[in-house]
């Protein structure tokens, strides 16, 4: 029996095992959307475009899933340009399928008309546009393929309304064939071998961790090799969960507004690791100037990523979670120098323990709430939970990862590569959809809430209890942090001099809202958010000029803190 | 340096987009850029010439095998081969002056393609300083128009084999 393009993309998901597509229609798609309550997924209404994409992503992020999202042509489509790249910076398995004008209209300017193939081809892994009915389950297949192998990232399938009426067999393949197209797993085991001699002469070795990690599920591994050759761990702001924060070798994130003891501990290490990390300028500082002393081994899915910031004295492409099985099983294999190894340097662990004891992560809570107290709170408060995080992009964002400590992958969602404001809040519901029955925050910012605000009612409507914590200092924090230290304090269009009251604007969309505006208040109100069954907006009223600490100005050194 | 580098890649809707796409989007530049189908009417060749150093041209190589519709590259540059570009020269041409040029280009062994009472057009095939010095020499004659190809490029027989762009398929 034929089926028309629209059943194919339908049938196709289901068999990809889709479970949530969020999405917004729109006339290109209307055959999709005619065809949807036969199919097993759910379909979540977002309201605007860049939200769904937002939203697939953080399913995606928590899950491990490819996400999916579904929207029409033209302004449905540019709409989603900003998730698309937010997913791609940040290497995230995303679907999104984009309704186009019939194909015969396609460059005629038709109403509707946006060549999305054209715009997104530099902010996706790769994209797609479908010519004919007859090449759409394949496309399909391979896009889901590209988005989830190798290094993942988003896929784009333009689908013209006349290829979706259009009908024929439908037969979705069981193989992919992309000549081009071979993403590399295993290491090579002679640069394995060459980086593990390196590795276990070292007398100050250190572990970097990014986001790969996660992506590729090398938690275990990881965190198995650290503590065998008990090598002290530093993650970057992607890296977070990949290795418990709790534990003694954890250094907590490195960077810009890393802690004091891992950036010093890069400064002075002779054998860094980095692992699924990409040497990004947030995390380097000036360039030269990074880990001056270490031979570097590099491991990354992607070849681009190798020497592309920093000379790599061992790279190594492949798999992270395959290469740090491989390198246990090699380390097992030299039991005697690997014990020799992990004994041989107890004054490297004990100089990052007196880094540690002499410039804490702090804060004084006096009589004005502190954003690090409500983060500290929140930690405590879920603690045993195992709560997801979503951030906004700025203050709130690093506030929350250096003051909340995370033991656990895929329970951290932020935009780290592309800093889009915006996304904690979708990207929260999208992990919320996933997880029903577990605590999902979005810490946002009074500015970045404003951003994407209007999914207050998409989680409403789906009943989905995200708890979003608004650190309300009445500025665009991070970018008036700036202004005070690097600009005189010319506070130029940061103060955000008209917000909309959060409780009531919560309330009036059928939401909780909550507001507190003194410390003592700031636990009970986190247990009101707590127990809430419904979306809650939790205003906290914080210290206006409160600054992120420490911080290494744009382009020096990382060893150049400025701390509290 | 200037390397020239050979592409292989599907001969699909969009992909020159993609290539100068990420030529432009990472700031790496191009020199010359031709490209054309192959025996094999799906693929197509392309040749890129362009500068930067080994850090550069690393990360060219590196990001074009990144590209799904990408299935070969070959820096040239390190084996030894040929190449070739082709310029269509419009040089003006009057009365004793033609003699002059009819043996510019006998020399450099180009061919006088059209005659016109005032200018010819002259096709010269050759490296790029062959092309470069036909230009100098022609100039005093006053150069009408210039349509020049990029450069195409193949390895020598027997040569040894030229080193794939990066040491593996990207991911």
């Amino acid at each position: 029996m034929k089926k028309s393009g629209a059943q194919i993309v339908l049938q196709s998901l289901q068999i990809e095992g889709v479970k949530a597509v969020f999405g917004y229609p729109g006339g290109a798609v209307i055959n999709l959307y005619d065809e949807m309550p036969h199919h097993q997924f759910t379909h979540y209404l977002v309201r605007h475009e860049q939200a769904a994409v937002h939203a697939a992503d953080g399913y995606a992020r928590a899950t491990g899933e490819v996400g999916v999202a579904l929207v029409t042509s033209g302004p449905g489509a540019t709409n989603t340009v900003t998730g698309l790249a937010t997913a791609y910076m940040d290497s995230i398995p995303l679907v999104v399928f984009t309704g186009q004008v019939p194909t015969g209209l396609i460059g005629n300017d038709a109403f509707q008309e946006a060549d999305i193939v054209g715009i997104t081809r530099q902010c996706t892994k790769h994209n797609f546009l479908v010519k004919d009915v007859c090449d759409l389950a394949r496309i399909i297949k391979e896009a889901f393929h590209i988005a989830r192998t190798g290094r993942p990232g988003p896929v784009l399938v333009d689908l013209p309304k006349d290829v979706l009426v259009a009908t024929t067999t439908f037969e979705y393949p069981e193989t992919v064939q992309l000549r081009g197209y071979n993403p590399t797993y295993e290491g090579h085991p002679g640069q394995i071998r060459r980086a593990v001699k390196i590795l276990l002469k070292a007398k100050r070795p250190l572990f970097y961790v990014g986001g790969g990690a996660i992506l590729d599920d090398a938690a275990a591994p990881l965190t198995a090799l650290a503590t065998r050759l008990r090598v002290p761990v530093t993650t970057t702001l992607m890296g977070l969960g990949a290795f418990p924060e709790d534990d003694d070798l954890s250094l907590g994130m490195l960077g810009m507004h890393g802690t004091y003891r891992a950036n010093m501990a890069v400064t002075e290490s002779d054998v860094m690791v980095a692992i699924g990390a990409r040497f990004d300028d947030r995390v380097t500082g000036r360039i030269d100037e990074f880990a001056p002393g270490a031979k570097i081994i590099h491991i990354d899915i992607d070849p681009t990523s190798i020497s592309k910031n920093v000379k790599v004295d061992i790279p190594i492409v492949g798999g992270v979670r395959d290469t740090l099985e491989k390198i246990l099983v090699q380390v097992e294999e030299l039991s005697d120098e690997a014990a020799e190894f992990a004994a041989g340097h107890d004054d490297w662990l004990a100089r990052i323990a007196k880094w540690r004891e002499l410039h804490k992560l702090a804060y004084i809570q006096d009589d004005v709430i502190k954003p690090q107290y409500v983060i500290e709170r929140i930690c405590e408060m879920t603690r045993g939970r195992d709560p997801i995080i979503s951030t906004e992009v700025g203050q709130n964002q690093m506030w929350a990862a250096q003051f909340f400590q995370f033991t656990r992958p895929r329970t951290w969602l932020s935009s780290g590569g592309l800093g889009t404001m915006g996304y904690g809040f979708p990207a929260a519901i999208g992990a919320q959809v996933a997880f029903p029955d577990r605590l999902v925050f979005d810490i946002a910012g009074d500015g970045s809430i404003q951003m994407n605000i209007q999914e207050l009612a998409t989680a409403v409507q789906y009943n989905l209890p995200v708890k979003v914590i608004i650190l309300n200092n009445g500025y665009l924090g991070m970018v008036r942090q700036w202004q005070e230290l690097f600009f005189r304090k010319h506070y130029s269009s940061t103060e955000m001099a008209v917000a909309p009251d959060f409780v009531k604007l919560a309330e009036a969309y059928g939401a909780i809202g909550l507001r507190a505006t003194h410390p003592r208040e700031v636990v009970p109100v986190l247990e009101q958010v707590l127990a809430a069954d419904r979306p809650v907006f939790a205003d906290f009223v914080i210290a206006r000029e409160e600054n992120v600490y420490p911080m290494v100005p744009a382009g020096e050194p990382i060893s150049n803190m400025l701390l509290v | 340096m200037r390397h020239v580098i050979g592409v292989l890649v599907e001969n699909e809707f969009g992909v020159l987009s993609r290539i100068s796409g990420l030529f432009s989007g990472r700031g790496f530049n191009i020199e010359s850029l031709s490209v054309a189908e192959t025996d094999d009417p799906r693929l197509s060749h392309m040749t890129i010439v362009t500068r930067g150093d080994d850090q550069i041209i690393e990360q060219i190589t590196k990001q074009l095998n990144k590209l799904v519709n990408v299935l070969k590259v070959v820096d040239f540059t390190e084996t030894d081969h040929v190449s070739r570009g082709m310029m269509l020269v419009k040089i003006a041409a009057e009365g004793a002056k033609r003699v002059e040029l009819l043996s510019i280009v006998e020399v450099f062994r180009a061919r006088v393609i059209d005659l016109s009472p005032r200018a010819m057009i002259v096709e010269v095939t050759g490296t790029d300083s062959k092309l470069h010095a036909f230009l100098e020499t022609a100039v005093s004659f006053g150069i009408k128009d210039i349509s020049r190809t990029g450069m195409v490029a193949m390895t020598r027989d027997g040569a040894p084999k030229a080193r794939a762009g990066a040491q593996v398929r990207a991911a």
